[in-house]
């Protein structure tokens, strides 16, 4: 029997899959997300079972609050890819949202001055 | 919405651009204030996407990857998280920038005065969309030494617009930067509380196009001066 395991199907540094390969083919992600939008993974267990690639979008989750951004990075897949499977996560309530209160307005200088005394002070 | 976190997790996000000319010291300016290593994150605009993301501002192309890099401050005691992109500087990523720029407190465009050039576009789109920004002169060892006046008068900046050099490699001299665009940033802001009125396009670029990702005019570039 001929083993394949020495010749490489991909060229190297390609991406192994496609990206929308992780998704099931899906495109669109099911809520809004932004660069910024923050999530952090819930305390409960996810209700369904999860592939590989959310186990590890999950697990990029558990530290502390992490943009999605942050999390493309870390998975290196697009942003796009990654929305989809960040929506996924949180419509099993395995994600939770954290923000207070919807975008912020970067132009209020009350905001502005809490981000200058935490520069100042690190 | 029922499913948000109300607890000791929550942090306001607010970002902070990072343009210039490729090799400027994006990612070494990242690096140098981030918390964590830098990322390079890649959003990728293909056909299949065009729906939720704006491809406006290029033509004739169904799929362009644009890679960023990507950096965080947390600021823990006032419960905010600063996202720092770092972002090429070519014109034909300006649709990247609506993006980033929408919603972003401004940026800092980091200049090399070998190639002062580079950094126009960026100069450019920040003055358009009237998003604060500031301009940081990477200094380079064996560039010659422009002070900050002579920068500001070459790209025609604003009287306003703070102008300084730094070491994008230097921690202390990074974090200067982005306190001397706080500053600003805030500055202008009770500026244009003040007197609410005069200029309204400042505040509804800021506030209300957060997802409407508006592209901004074409003009002729600028010539050095």
């Amino acid at each position: 029997m001929t083993s394949y395991d020495d010749a490489p199907w991909v060229t190297d540094g390609a991406p192994r899959l496609r990206p929308y390969a992780v998704t099931g083919g899906r495109t669109a992600p099911t809520r809004r997300l932004a660069l910024e939008t923050l999530v952090i993974a819930a305390r409960t267990l996810p209700r369904v079972p999860l592939t590989p690639e959310h186990d590890e979008t999950l697990r990029e989750c558990r530290a502390g609050p992490r943009s999605v951004a942050e999390v493309a990075g870390r998975l290196g897949l697009p942003v796009a890819v990654t929305k989809i499977l960040l929506c996924d996560l949180l419509d099993t309530c395995a994600l939770i949202l954290t923000a207070p209160a919807g975008p912020p307005d970067p132009t209020d200088p009350y905001l502005l001055e809490k981000v200058l005394v935490g520069l100042r002070n690190l | 919405m029922s499913d948000y976190a109300i607890s000791d997790d929550s942090f306001v996000p607010l970002k902070i651009v990072i343009a210039g000319g490729f090799g400027v010291g994006k990612t070494t300016m990242v690096g140098a204030v981030s918390e964590i290593p830098p990322l390079t994150t890649e959003e990728t605009l293909t056909a299949a996407s065009v729906d939720h993301d704006s491809l406006d501002g290029v033509p004739e192309k169904d799929a362009t990857t644009v890679a960023m890099d990507f950096g965080r401050i947390t600021l823990s005691a006032h419960h905010l998280m600063l996202l720092l992109f770092g972002t090429p500087g070519q014109k034909r990523f300006w649709f990247m920038w609506d993006h980033l720029a929408s919603g972003a407190i401004g940026a800092v465009v980091l200049a090399d005065t070998r190639r002062l050039a580079d950094c126009f576009a960026a100069v450019e789109y920040f003055e358009r969309r009237g998003l604060p920004f500031v301009v940081g002169i990477n200094e380079f060892d064996d560039a010659y030494h422009y002070t900050p006046e002579e920068v500001k008068a070459a790209l025609h900046l604003r009287s306003d617009t703070p102008v300084m050099c730094c070491d994008a490699r230097a921690t202390s001299s990074a974090r200067h930067l982005l306190i001397k665009l706080v500053e600003h940033a805030h500055a202008r802001s009770v500026a244009a509380r003040a007197a609410p009125p005069a200029e309204p396009a400042a505040e509804a670029g800021a506030a209300s196009a957060s997802e409407s990702a508006q592209p901004v005019p074409t003009s002729p570039p600028r010539s050095p001066a």
